[in-house]
């Protein structure tokens, strides 16, 4: 595999809206490197340009100028459908919103990557199943999303981010949506993936959120403010599913 | 992704909003439903007329009064250019060697009854040679026969439709009176049913003697037609020749233009009735076709109501790794699905819907497998035709975009 430790690697990139009478920089030169295996939380105020980060680092957008690795490969000279692969592939997306297909089973919404990747039917089930016992959701297989509580529904989503076993998870606002008991045991699944060597990249304007993550950067106007080592993360404190 | 789960994903999707989806399978099944049904019943009447008019005898040849030119003025029907007298010299001809038997026949409309029941129906002074030439058999009693007309009796003979209109089904009308135009006559015999219904109803009749018809019901002397019967299909030609060429002699008419008489083959009326009623079922079938493109349209409309309302849901499969080509798939799997579904009932209830219709019109019920196919083509066509931009809509959307949208 190239480039073994660097898994993200952002080179000058700068992403510029032009509306035609307005320019806005959303990102401006930023760069930095994720090494495989951190936990990153990038924190700042709306409009600060981190969702646009986001959208970059997950290969939903393509930056204006600057370049873009993914474990090697440079994103951002890819196509509509290599883009798609890659997300599907090597992204595993965890949203604010949960975007849960609205009745279908909790089963079938952890299958769909599955689906777009082409995985074997006959496997499909059995991983679903099991990515769904490892949040503690074994007894909500069949349930839709309208049965279950935002944090399991964010569990049900961590599934789904997983299933297709990703390089990086890339969360935006996780617990932006769920009551702080339930965001703490989605802080601690992020906590125990990262123990097994997950690499997860979360996005938050929380600071109590962001103090889970080992490594914090910093966004405003479009820059990177500050890039702090958070040797003192939080440990979440939540029953083991 | 292959066929088979995009077609379980779509029809579980379908299956999510039953009544939209019901909604867009109604135009699609209305428009095969009708074609199905439609192109049935054209084909029935169809093979009705054609099995009628083939009952008639396929080696018949019918001479009917025609123009009459007479100081460059061209009169037609009411002259009298073809008389019994005609008939009788076609028959006594000996240098026509093609026709085998000749029937005058004058028909007209008239009251006919019997104690209480009336019924208006066609009454034909015929010759014996009728039964022949025009291929009638009998059922029970007598024809007409050479003496009836001699001394002008009043004797009739009955179709199984008008015996059941006057007598009931059961009666056996043989020398009862019926009263036709007023005067009475005795039934000397019954026909054996022939078919045809509506105005086409061979069965509906009364044969009595044509000199009968003339003289005492009508007070006619001309004849409405002569039947002649060649004497084998392949002398046809020769037949039709043989009696043109006779006829203008006799009428002194030396330009065949100038023909007072018209002689028509089995042939000619068969071809002009089966391209009638394939006229009237192309434009039937063709308007039929509009509802289907109708229900098209519905299945476009509520498909693009579908990708708006579905934006979000297309920004996450695209988010979570479907290409373009999938999410197109998608889109058009699902508008096949329904275009398919509707066609499959569709179908059966255009099968149903003809076979009632022709039960109770008393047509022969006629399935078109062609029509079905068709059917199935024209709708799966239409649910790609319809279902494409919205399906291109739908695959055009950019995930964050798509994500974003509330």
């Amino acid at each position: 595999m190239p480039n073994v430790k660097k898994l993200i690697s952002i080179r000058n990139v700068s992403k510029v809206y032009d509306n035609g009478e307005v320019e806005v920089r959303a990102l401006d030169n930023v760069s930095f490197d994720i090494k495989r295996g951190e936990f990153v939380a990038i924190m700042g105020p709306s409009g600060s340009g981190k969702s646009t980060l986001m959208h970059i680092i997950g290969a939903l957008d393509k930056p204006t100028t600057g370049e873009y690795l993914l474990d090697g490969q440079n994103v951002e000279k890819l196509d509509e459908d290599e883009l798609a692969q890659i997300r599907n592939h090597k992204i595993g997306f965890v949203f604010q919103f949960y975007n849960l297909l609205p009745r279908t089973t909790a089963t079938k919404n952890v299958m769909i990557p599955m689906m777009y990747g082409g995985v074997p039917k006959k496997n499909r089930i059995k991983l679903a199943k099991k990515l769904l016992d490892m949040v503690g959701l074994k007894d909500r297989y069949n349930h839709t999303p309208g049965q279950l509580s935002g944090g399991q529904q964010q569990r049900v989503a961590i599934a789904r981010a997983l299933v297709m076993n990703p390089a990086i998870i890339l969360a935006d606002e996780p617990t932006g949506n769920i009551a702080s008991k339930q965001a703490e045991e989605v802080m601690k699944i992020f906590q125990d993936l990262n123990k097994k060597q997950h690499t997860i990249l979360m996005i938050t304007h929380e600071e109590e959120i962001a103090g889970y993550a080992k490594r914090i950067i910093k966004i405003r106007d479009g820059k990177i403010d500050a890039d702090i080592d958070n040797g003192k993360a939080n440990v979440a404190k939540a029953k083991d599913f | 992704m292959d066929l088979s789960e995009l077609i379980t994903e779509s029809i579980s999707t379908l299956a999510l909003n039953k009544v939209r989806t019901g909604l867009a399978m109604l135009g699609v099944v209305i428009g095969i439903g009708s074609v199905i049904a439609l192109v049935s019943l054209g084909q029935a009447s169809q093979k009705m007329i054609t099995d009628s008019i083939q009952s008639l005898g396929s080696n018949l040849l019918t001479v009917v009064p025609g123009f009459q030119s007479e100081g460059g003025v061209r009169g037609s029907g009411n002259v009298q250019t073809l008389t019994y007298e005609d008939a009788k010299a076609l028959r006594q001809a000996s240098q026509l060697n093609a026709i085998d038997k000749v029937s005058a026949e004058y028909s007209s409309r008239g009251q006919i009854t019997a104690g209480k029941n009336n019924t208006n129906t066609q009454i034909i002074g015929v010759e014996p040679y009728y039964l022949e030439v025009r291929n009638v058999k009998i059922k029970s009693g007598t024809f007409i026969n050479q003496k009836h007309l001699d001394s002008l009796n009043k004797v009739a003979v009955l179709g199984p439709t008008t015996v059941t209109d006057l007598f009931g089904d059961a009666a056996d009308p043989i020398g009862q009176t019926v009263r036709v135009n007023g005067q009475v006559f005795t039934v000397i015999g019954v026909t054996v049913s022939k078919g045809g219904t509506g105005f086409n109803n061979q069965d509906d009749v009364v044969y009595v003697p044509i000199t009968t018809a003339q003289k005492l019901l009508f007070g006619e002397t001309q004849i409405n037609s002569i039947s002649v019967s060649a004497i084998n299909e392949k002398l046809m030609t020769q037949a039709k020749n043989e009696i043109t060429s006779y006829l203008l002699a006799r009428h002194k008419i030396k330009n065949p233009d100038d023909a007072d008489f018209r002689i028509f083959s089995q042939e000619d009326i068969l071809s002009t009735a089966t391209s009638v009623t394939a006229t009237f079922t192309t434009l039937l079938s063709g308007i039929a076709a509009i509802s289907l493109v109708v229900g098209g349209i519905g299945i476009m409309n509520i498909m693009l109501v579908t990708v708006t309302e579905r934006t979000r849901e297309i920004g996450l499969r695209k988010a979570l790794g479907a290409k373009k080509k999938i999410i197109i798939y998608q889109f058009l799997t699902e508008a096949v699905m329904i275009t398919f579904i509707g066609g499959v009932v569709g179908s059966v209830i255009g099968i149903s819907v003809s076979y009632i219709l022709s039960k109770s019109m008393s047509l022969p019920f006629v399935l078109s497998f062609s029509s079905i196919f068709l059917a199935f083509a024209v709708s799966a066509g239409v649910g790609i035709i319809f279902g494409w931009y919205p399906a291109r809509k739908a695959a055009d959307l950019q995930p964050i975009e798509a994500l974003r949208y509330e």
